[in-house]
Formats: C-alpha cells, structure tokens, sequence
C-alpha cells in the first residue's frame, strides 16, 4: 500500500508543501510581501473609486466594480506569480537535481508547486479583502457562490500560465525569470478587468473571449451591476480553462523532457 | 555463479549539438558494476563522468543505449527503482533558508522513511552534526555542507549510492573522514558504490573497481592494483596521467 492514484503519490506532494511551509514560516518578510502589494493596489483603487463615484452616476451605482476587479484580477495574479515562485525557489537553491533523482515524479512537483499557489494567493488576498470591507465598505464576498466560481476559475488559469512559465525556466534558465512576473500582464489589455469587451477593437475581441479571465469579468460586472449571475459566462471560462490547463501541464511535462534531453536538470540555479 | 550486476550499461551514448555537428559527450560506453563494492569513474574535465552520472540517475537522457539498475530498466521504469538509490554531488544544493534538520525532514518524506526523525538523528549523529541540526543550510561551511549533502544522500539508506567527487572542496582530514564514514556504510549495508572522483589516492583506497574514461569512452577498467600494475607505475595517479597525455596506448590497445 503506497497510496498512489494514477501514479501520483499525495505524501510526496505533502513533503513539499513542507517544504514550503518551511520557507514561508521562516520568514515573515515573505509574508508580509504577500500581502503588500495587495494591500497597496486595493487602497489606491479603494479611494480611486470613492473619488469617482462623486463625480459619475455609474460609478456610484456599482462602486465595487474596480475593486472586485482589482481583488479578483491580483488573485489570478498571484496564483501564477505563486506558482512560478515556488518553483524558483528550487531553481535558485539548486535543488531540482535532489529533487529528480528522488521518487518524486514531475507531476507531483507541478501539483505540489500549483497548491502552493494557491495558498499564496490567499495568505495575500484573503486580509486585502477584509481591509477592503473594513476602509471602504466593500466585502468581496457579498458575491456569495459566484465568487467562488470566479476565484476557481482564475486560479485555474494561473495554474495553467504559471505550469507552463515553470517548464520555460526550467529549459531556458534563470534568464527567463522575467517570465514569472510579466508573462500574466500580457493578457491585461484583453482581460476586460476594468472595461468591457466590448470597448475592445474587433481583432482584440477575439482574442479576449478566446481567454477565461474576460468571461470572468464578464461575469463579475454582470452580478455587480445588474445581479445577474451569468451561468453561461461561467461555463465557457471553466470549459477554456480545461483546455488551457491540459496545455499548461503538456507545456510543462515537454519542457521537462527537453530538460532531460539537455541535461539542464543538473546544474541548474543562481 | 556470480550475483547479477546492480548497474548494467550497454552502448550508452550522449550527444549534444546538431545532426551536422554533434558533440559526444558519452560515446556507446559498456561496463556493469557488481554488487557490494566501490566503483570509480576517473578521467579528466570532460571526460563525461558526470554525463554518465547523470544519465544513471535519468536526470539526462541518453542518445543511445540501455541502463538496467537493480534489474530495472532505467529508461523505461525509473520510479520504480529511484527509492532505493541516492545520489551526491557538488553540482546540487539543499535549499539555504532550510534548517538542516528540515531539509532532511523534506527528503526523508519523499522517500518515505520510516520514523523520520529517529533517522534524521541517527545520521546527525553518525555524521557527528547534531549540533548543526537547527542551523540554517545556507550558513554551513563546506565541509560541514558536504557531511550534510552525504545525510540526505543515505536518509534512505540506499542499495546504491552514486556520488559525483564526494570529497571535492574538503580538507584533507574531514576527506579521509568521509571516506570512512562510505567504508563504514558499504560494509554494514552490503550497499554498493559509485563514485567519480579526481583524488587517486581516494580511489585507490576505497575501489574495487576503475572504469577510465577519456573523450566519452571507457578507455581502460580493472581493479587499482591491476591498472598500476599493467602501465608499470607506482600508483593509480601516474596511470591517470599516462592516459589523459595519451601515453597509455599500448595499454589501451592490451586491454581492448
């Protein structure tokens, strides 16, 4: 008995969530940065917000718009930039060689490095949320259920970009650590997390329902404005995310490959 | 009839680069290691002891070739034989903001150890770092970085351990003490060894076996005595100096 299913063992998964607890409870710089720029971003929105709604009816109607956006886009955010992280931290120490020459498969450290994600993205988001309720009167969670199928859907999302920005450092090296904090704000433009999509050009149109955050946001606005919870927005973003997660893994399990071939897994790091 | 090979390596081959200008890094080498011993792999920078390495271990994939390890096909069923071997190197790191004692604890998880602590503490004791336990990875000297390196690389107390130059950067009184301390674990555990190295005398005293590479191939193999005999040299460093200046033909050619 070794509690294995499809070949994925959850105690190995367990070991390194140890191991980033570890990290994480060993310095509470790291913890306090998780949080931070959260915090920054929602109260320039929050008062941002406060100023606008005195001067358009629009606003005024809806004044948690841009902060629920704001909230739910860093959510996607960090859930990617967490997952990036957590696999930096074995490239900067070095530490894939260990990792690889033990009985650990390369899916249980992507499912491993996803969770982290995850959790990162709370410890950061869920405090910002109740600063938001507590300073401007916004509770994210008045959303009920369709938050939950939101935050769901675009951590799926940050699973799948961040799972493919991980087998790009790993086949291109610490150079491509950029990757990890710019590679989510190319799809900001297109996202439609403050403006609709339809203020989008017809060509960008295209390209942001072919991505699940604009049916996020979509959907956001719809409950937010016209308490309607769009099912159908919520149904092609799970069904895109699908998709882009047996992508995000396939991008992963490749570039590990090629690794391999290359012998990048040895000497890898800082 | 002798027991079968814990390592059987057939026509292994690595290249790098393109199909028009291919770099071999490993070039259709054949050698099998026996159980219960110490085997070195010796040649000069870029010889590909390391590449070898790797490749045992499915950190890289070969080119060409078969690798069966403990009966098991390593290029098909690596997961099923990676539990029972480890692996050290100077190329690998445990993560600085660990403690040693969690970094043991993270390793010992993966491979499933039973009792991880009493294990942690058996091999702080025996590897005397008790005292280290609770200091974070990155502050450790070399030295005391290496004995570490050596817990993680025996938390499992595996049947085979491949070590890549275990006692490179250390003085030469914590080196003999490593070598100690992997006569010790071969002999208590009947666990078989390899090792690449640069130090001769360190290979002389602790291997059964030689495997000489030179340019990717095995040029030369035989136990230390039998090498130094055979080139009519006083010890195994003036044979490793025969061969990598190409003074070691005619022995070559003896052997082949």
């Amino acid at each position: 008995m070794n509690g294995e299913l499809l070949g994925i063992n959850p105690y190995r998964i367990l070991a390194m969530l140890r191991r980033h607890w570890y990290v994480l409870s060993g310095s509470w710089t790291r913890v306090v940065e998780l949080i931070y720029w959260p915090a920054v971003q929602m109260i320039m929105w929050g008062f941002l917000t406060q100023f606008l709604a005195g001067k358009t009816s629009f606003v005024a109607q809806a004044f948690g718009v841009f902060l629920a956006g704001m909230m739910l886009w860093d959510s996607l955010f960090r859930v990617q930039l967490g997952v990036a992280i957590s696999f930096l931290e074995e490239m900067w120490a070095r530490n894939l060689g260990n990792l690889f020459v033990s009985p650990l498969r390369p899916s249980e450290f992507a499912l491993s490095v996803l969770l982290m994600g995850v959790l990162r993205a709370l410890v950061g988001m869920i405090p910002v949320s109740l600063m938001a309720w507590w300073f401007f009167g916004f509770s994210l969670y008045e959303m009920g259920f369709a938050l939950a199928a939101f935050f769901a859907s675009l951590m799926m999302f940050g699973w799948a970009l961040g799972i493919a920005v991980c087998g790009l450092i790993m086949r291109h090296g610490l150079g491509a650590e950029s990757a990890a904090w710019g590679a989510m704000f190319l799809i900001l433009p297109v996202a439609a997390v403050y403006y609709p999509v339809a203020v989008l050009p017809d060509w960008l149109q295209v390209i942001a329902w072919s991505l699940p955050p604009a049916y996020v946001f979509e959907g956001m606005r719809a409950l937010l404005i016209d308490g309607v919870l769009r099912t159908d927005l919520l149904l092609g973003a799970f069904a895109l995310n699908a998709l882009y997660l047996a992508l995000g893994f396939a991008a992963f399990m490749g570039w590990f490959e090629a690794s391999r071939q290359r012998g990048l897994l040895l000497g890898q790091g800082e | 009839m002798s027991a079968a090979p814990v390592i059987a390596v057939a026509g292994l081959t690595k290249t790098y680069g393109s199909a028009a200008a291919p770099v071999v890094a490993v070039d259709g080498i054949d050698f099998t290691v026996p159980a219960g011993g110490v085997t070195a792999l010796l040649g000069g920078n870029g010889a590909g002891k390391t590449t070898t390495l790797a490749m045992l271990l499915g950190l890289l994939k070969p080119t060409a070739g078969s690798i069966t390890v403990l009966g098991i096909d390593m290029l098909r069923d690596r997961h099923r034989v990676l539990p029972r071997m480890n692996f050290s190197s100077p190329y690998v790191d445990l993560p600085h903001r660990l403690t040693v004692a969690q970094n043991l604890r993270v390793f010992a998880d993966l491979y499933a150890v039973p009792h991880p602590k009493d294990r942690i503490a058996e091999l702080a004791r025996d590897l005397d770092f008790t005292a280290l336990l609770d200091r974070p990875s990155g502050a450790l000297s070399a030295g005391q970085k290496t004995r570490v390196a050596l817990a993680k690389a025996l938390i499992n107390k595996p049947e085979l351990l491949l070590l890549d130059e275990p006692t490179a950067s250390l003085d030469p009184d914590t080196a003999d003490w490593v070598r100690s301390l992997l006569e010790t674990y071969q002999r208590e555990h009947k666990a078989t060894i390899m090792l690449a190295s640069h130090n001769m005398a360190e290979v002389e005293r602790l291997c059964q076996q030689v495997l000489m590479m030179k340019q990717g191939r095995i040029v030369d193999r035989g136990a230390p005595g039998e090498l130094v005999a055979r080139y009519g040299r006083q010890n195994l460093e003036e044979v490793f100096l025969d061969i990598a200046r190409g003074r070691g033909k005619a022995a070559e050619q003896a052997t082949a």
